[in-house]
């Protein structure tokens, strides 16, 4: 295990936390301003690649592929708040999770009527492919390094709206106090619908980033959202600097854990009881983790304030 | 609600007027097709429906000269509702024949039930070693191969060619760790390391990067379906390609070769078939596939449409009598048909005696394909066919 190995190991993690962050931002805000479960999060990342290959195809540019992408992505968004989910606000969270669960089974189909079900190809262009060294034995994939620097982009300017903007002020408002934002005359319903849009065009940034690392294909985004669900659980519900938290600390402990976990066990018990424990127990990490903080703190790393 | 009680109790009276009628009239066949049509997997699903169709315009809607009705059902990627689709396809519908199955779990749960109630049951894809030994059974037949045959003939190939030091890598699953014993049979060289991943995941640069730090000088994965697709793109992304050999089973075929594209060239893979094999009726249904669908059919495919043909040489030696089910296993042993495969028998655990291949995916003017580099089995039989004391 060397020095090498553990930053690169390190670069991986990174860049699953902000493709992670991209999901849990959206999906910390709705949950947290509307009291909305939204297990159809995962498919507005499915869709976001889709249309991102699709614009990509069309154009010939990655990157207009992927600009384009988000504001389709956000009207798809916009367009399900509209007719299914206003509906579901007042009911309880089980019913919400039932339609949700059902608009995950209809995109899915969706996708596999307009695209067919084999999965999308996709190229990198060549300014994007190849790797960057680090020293000598090891180069890293540049195009993950842009991920990771998109990431932190889009994470600076989400700090930004948040924290300085009118808009961002609203939302926290929501976030902390939905009844006394209404009251005090604010548009309620148009906020709903600007938060939802706006989680889905970033759950779709990063389904269209995912799109030429990732096989394209029907059913995509459901693992993600789990780990989107782990991410907002450890960071505390509505908050942003939860979400960026949370998913930096999963995809660190995920992708670390599947790194060493297994060599570390090995020095402990024999090699083939870490053979069959490592990978399993590396699968559970982030849960374990989850349920720690659950356990200690139930109310998340960083919990929206004004509770 | 005296009222409902009145009409539940005809309901049920009239389900069982309907149920004492006997098994559907000889002359008119039913062929109840299991696969996965929905989800991610669904692909799959679709290659073998698509030739299964393919089967029944050749034969003019007649399999073995009887009008034939084949109901397909959808096994949703789960062993639960594979049984609840079986179970019905045998009880309401009255097959005479379930076909198809990908997955080993499903297949588990599905054939004993089917076989059981005397229907026969004919696999199109997972062959779990169970069914190949102490679980044989007379009225089960496949069209396809026990699981472990195709990682182990990557074994013996790579063993011959004296490539040592070999990172093996699977999904942490029954079959993933299957698949790797399959690998190691004949493989006595040095194992770099074996990682199991988790089933279904996206990212690999985390084992990449572990990967390539042990410097192997050649890496083994079974990652079927997305999951091959993710990690090919992403070996192809940190400059491995062409640096350390690559090879795998189940993971580069026509479900996986669109999405990989350029990635995929030079790839090795094993299998019993290819779309490249050269004999009379694989050419017929290469050609005729891709005229009315557009795209090359996979292995998944060819064992579909085998198995449609099998169903139809079998019902043709018995002249149509459905009755006879002695006459049918008969029949079903000798091989009635011509496989797309070529020539082929059956050991007597119902599992064909087959050739296994050595493929490389090459461009060729219908897109990527796996050409047949080598043979590297010839007639080879299973492990588990002497545990298999079928009466």
């Amino acid at each position: 295990m060397n020095l090498q190995l553990v930053l690169e190991q390190v670069l991986n993690g990174a860049q699953l936390g902000v493709t992670l962050f991209l999901m849990a931002a959206g999906l910390t805000l709705i949950f947290g301003i509307m009291n909305l479960v939204n297990l159809a999060h995962g498919s507005f990342y499915m869709v976001g690649a889709y249309l991102a290959v699709t614009f990509y195809h069309w154009t010939g540019s990655l990157v207009l592929g992927v600009l384009l992408a988000l504001p389709a992505t956000m009207l798809v968004g916009v367009v399900i708040e509209v007719i299914a989910l206003r509906t579901l606000y007042q009911r309880d969270h089980l019913d919400q999770v039932l339609a949700t669960f059902g608009l995950i089974l209809f995109f899915n189909e969706l996708i596999a009527i307009v695209w067919g079900r084999v999965g999308l190809y996709t190229n990198l262009p060549d300014w994007l492919s190849g790797t960057v060294q680090f020293g000598e034995a090891f180069g890293y994939p540049l195009y993950r390094l842009v991920i990771i620097a998109v990431g932190v982009g889009v994470a600076a300017a989400l700090w930004y709206l948040v924290a300085r903007t009118r808009l961002g002020m609203l939302v926290r408002a929501g976030a902390s106090n939905r009844t006394m934002v209404a009251a005090l005359g604010v548009n309620i319903r148009l906020l709903y619908t600007l938060v939802f849009g706006f989680g889905a065009a970033l759950a779709g940034l990063a389904g269209a980033m995912a799109a030429p690392i990732y096989s394209v294909q029907p059913g995509m985004g459901d693992p993600v959202l789990i780990q989107a669900f782990v991410v907002i659980a450890i960071g505390g519900i509505g908050s942003i600097r939860g979400a960026l938290a949370g998913a930096l600390i999963v995809g660190m402990v995920d992708t670390l854990g599947r790194a060493f976990l297994k060599p570390a066990l090995a020095t402990l018990i024999s090699p083939p009881a870490a053979q069959s424990a490592g990978p399993a127990l590396a699968s559970m990490l982030i849960y374990l983790l989850m349920a720690a903080v659950l356990a200690l703190r139930p109310e998340g790393l960083f919990p929206a304030r004004g509770h | 609600m005296l009222h409902t009680v009145s009409r539940t109790l005809a309901a049920a009276l009239v389900a069982t007027v309907f149920a004492a009628q006997p098994a559907a009239a000889a002359d008119k066949l039913k062929i109840g097709f299991i696969t996965t049509l929905s989800g991610p997997a669904g692909i799959i699903g679709k290659h073998m429906k698509d030739s299964v169709e393919l089967a029944l315009e050749h034969l003019h809607g007649k399999v073995g000269g009887l009008d034939t009705q084949v109901i397909f059902g959808d096994d949703q990627f789960k062993p639960d509702v594979g049984l609840q689709v079986a179970d019905k396809m045998v009880k309401d519908d009255k097959v005479q024949f379930v076909a198809g199955i990908i997955w080993s779990n499903i297949m588990l749960a599905v054939a004993p039930s089917v076989t059981e109630q005397g229907v026969f049951m004919i696999g199109t894809n997972a062959g779990p070693h169970q069914l190949a030994g102490s679980q044989c059974n007379r009225m089960f037949f496949t069209t396809s191969w026990q699981n472990d045959d195709t990682p182990a003939a990557m074994g013996e190939y790579m063993q011959k060619k004296g490539v040592n030091d070999v990172y093996l890598m699977a999904p942490n699953y029954a079959a993933g760790k299957d698949m790797l014993a399959g690998f190691k049979r004949d493989f006595n060289g040095r194992i770099a390391d074996e990682v199991y991943t988790k089933l279904g995941q996206q990212d690999y640069q985390a084992e990449i990067s572990q990967l390539r730090a042990k410097n192997p000088k050649a890496v083994f994965v079974f990652l079927p379906g997305g999951m091959g697709i993710n990690f090919i793109r992403q070996y192809d992304q940190a400059g491995l390609h062409g640096k350390i050999p690559l090879y795998s089973s189940f993971t580069v075929d026509q479900t996986t070769l669109p999405a990989l594209g350029d990635s995929a060239v030079g790839l090795w893979s094993t299998g019993y078939w290819s779309s490249e094999l050269d004999n009379a009726a694989n050419r017929k249904y290469i050609s005729d596939f891709r005229k009315k669908y557009g795209y090359t059919p996979s292995f998944y495919g060819a064992q579909s449409y085998d198995g449609i043909m099998l169903i139809d040489g079998a019902i043709r030696a018995v002249k149509g009598n459905l009755q006879d089910k002695e006459g049918l296993i008969k029949a079903m042993e000798s091989v009635p048909y011509k496989s797309t495969r070529g020539h082929y028998t059956y050991n007597v655990n119902h599992f064909p005696i087959e050739n296994f291949y050595l493929l490389r995916a090459e461009k060729g003017p219908h897109g990527i394909v796996m050409k047949v580099e080598d043979t590297i089995f010839k007639n080879h039989k299973d492990a588990y066919y002497e545990e298999c004391k079928m009466k």
